[in-house]
Order: structure tokens, then sequence, then C-alpha cells
């Protein structure tokens, strides 16, 4: 698939016959691409949780990138059991796993692939190697496929839904 | 009394969809070898020849078993170990 534009200001469209799609709210997007900015030139990295169950990303949990690297990320292993306890406790999941690449596009790397461990994660990728300009994709990554997906983003989605 | 180990999803289809599964041992080492005896091939997922796979998160109770003892860490009745696979990736 190719790259393609990020529906801006648009409502949600009704259910069409997509297979796979992240719909995500504006608001969650740009905490994403601040945090992606602000790290540059080094990976960011991070969760947004929502509902077990529900596929709707919620709550924006940007985590520490352990390997301070602007080709490499790992979330520290301590901050993450301490996410991932608090995910359990409250019936959330990992909904959306973010990171940045601050020089190439944003597309999985043979890395990403290879460490990508949550098979019903989106993994979104923000690119920052444009000052001015964001890329934002988003994928599947499951046994090793990558699978990209629509990214819709909706101004009427909020923090506050339901 | 037995210790729970704790599964990540991406490993269930190992462990019959379960959660959590109990073993015994007085070492990780040889509460995995437990395990890995009822859910086969568990133990490669998280041990390979030179120990704890790089970027499988192991801990006891609230600890990184990377700052214990790795492999030979103590266990005992009653604990508690996780296993999370990292989540790392990147550009390089």
């Amino acid at each position: 698939m190719q790259p393609k534009g990020i529906p801006r200001g648009r409502a949600l469209a009704p259910p069409v016959t997509i297979t796979a799609m992240l719909r995500i709210s504006r608001a969650l997007i740009d905490q994403v691409v601040a945090h992606a900015r602000a790290d540059h030139p080094d990976e960011a990295c991070g969760v947004i949780a929502g509902p077990a169950g529900s596929d709707r990303p919620e709550r924006f949990i940007p985590m520490v990138n352990a390997e301070r690297s602007p080709t490499f990320y790992r979330f520290d292993s301590m901050e993450q059991l301490a996410v991932w306890r608090e995910l359990d406790d409250r019936d959330e999941e990992p909904v959306v796993i973010y990171h940045s690449h601050t020089a190439t596009e944003a597309y999985p790397s043979r890395t990403d692939v290879s460490y990508a461990s949550e098979p019903e994660a989106h993994y979104l990728l923000v690119s920052t190697r444009e000052p001015d300009e964001t890329e934002i994709r988003s994928y599947r990554i499951i046994d090793g496929v990558v699978t990209e997906e629509d990214v819709e983003i909706g101004e009427a989605l909020s923090a506050a839904q339901e | 009394m037995a210790i729970e180990v704790r599964i990540p999803t991406i490993l269930r289809p190992l462990t019959g969809g379960a959660k959590a599964v109990e073993g015994s041992g007085d070492t990780l080492d040889e509460l995995l070898t437990d395990v890995d005896s009822r859910h086969a091939g568990l133990r490669g997922r998280l041990v390979d020849d030179s120990g704890l796979r790089r970027f499988v998160n192991v801990y006891l109770n609230d600890e990184d078993v990377r700052f214990l003892g790795g492999l030979g860490t103590t266990v005992k009745d009653g604990d508690t170990v996780t296993v999370l696979p990292a989540v790392a990736g990147g550009a390089r």
C-alpha cells in the first residue's frame, strides 16, 4: 500500500468494507506527534490504552525510550511492568503501540517486525525526518507479516467519549 | 503451593490459552524446565544457549530477573513470575 494523506477535519465515515483500520482522535494524534517532536532526533515510544476488546485508543501513555537512540527504541523494563499491571487492573490493553523514526519513513523496519510482540495492537509509526511535516501510518504486525491499515482521525472522537 | 508464571498473549498458544500456569523449582532455570514439561516449547521462547533471551523480560514478583540472578535466581512457592515480551524496535 502506498503512503496516503490523513483525512483532516472530517467526521467519521460510516463503516465500509475495510478490513483493517485505526480510528483515533485528533487529540491523541497531536499528543503522539508532540512526543515524537520533543524527543527528536532520538526515537520516541509509548502506548495508547483502551478498554480490553474495544479496539478504542483512549489513554495516552508516553514511555521512556531506555535506549535513548536515534535508531532504536525499547521500553524500560520496569516502567513496562508497572504500566502493563496498571492496564490489567483497569481491564485495559495496549490498543496502540507507537514509536517514531527520525531519519527514515514511517514504515516498519526489519527490527520493528522481528520484535513486534503484541499481535492485537496497532503499530503506529510517525516519521519526524521532515521538520514541518509528520508522516503518520499504522500497521498490524503478526507472525512477521506487516499489513498497513488506514488511519482515520476523528475530530469527534475525544478523551470524553462515553 | 506453587509458583505462578504469568504468560503474555503472544505465548498463550503454548499454554492452551491460559494467562497463567503453575510450576515448581528452586531456581528460575528449574521452574522453566518444569513448566516446559507440560507446555512444550515455552522454555525455548524465553531461553537460548546464552541464557535469557535479550528481548524477553522476566520478572520475579516486582523485580526484573536481570537485576537478580538471571536463570539462577532463587524462586519459592508463592512467588509470581511474569513474562513480558520487550517492546522494542527502531529504524536501525
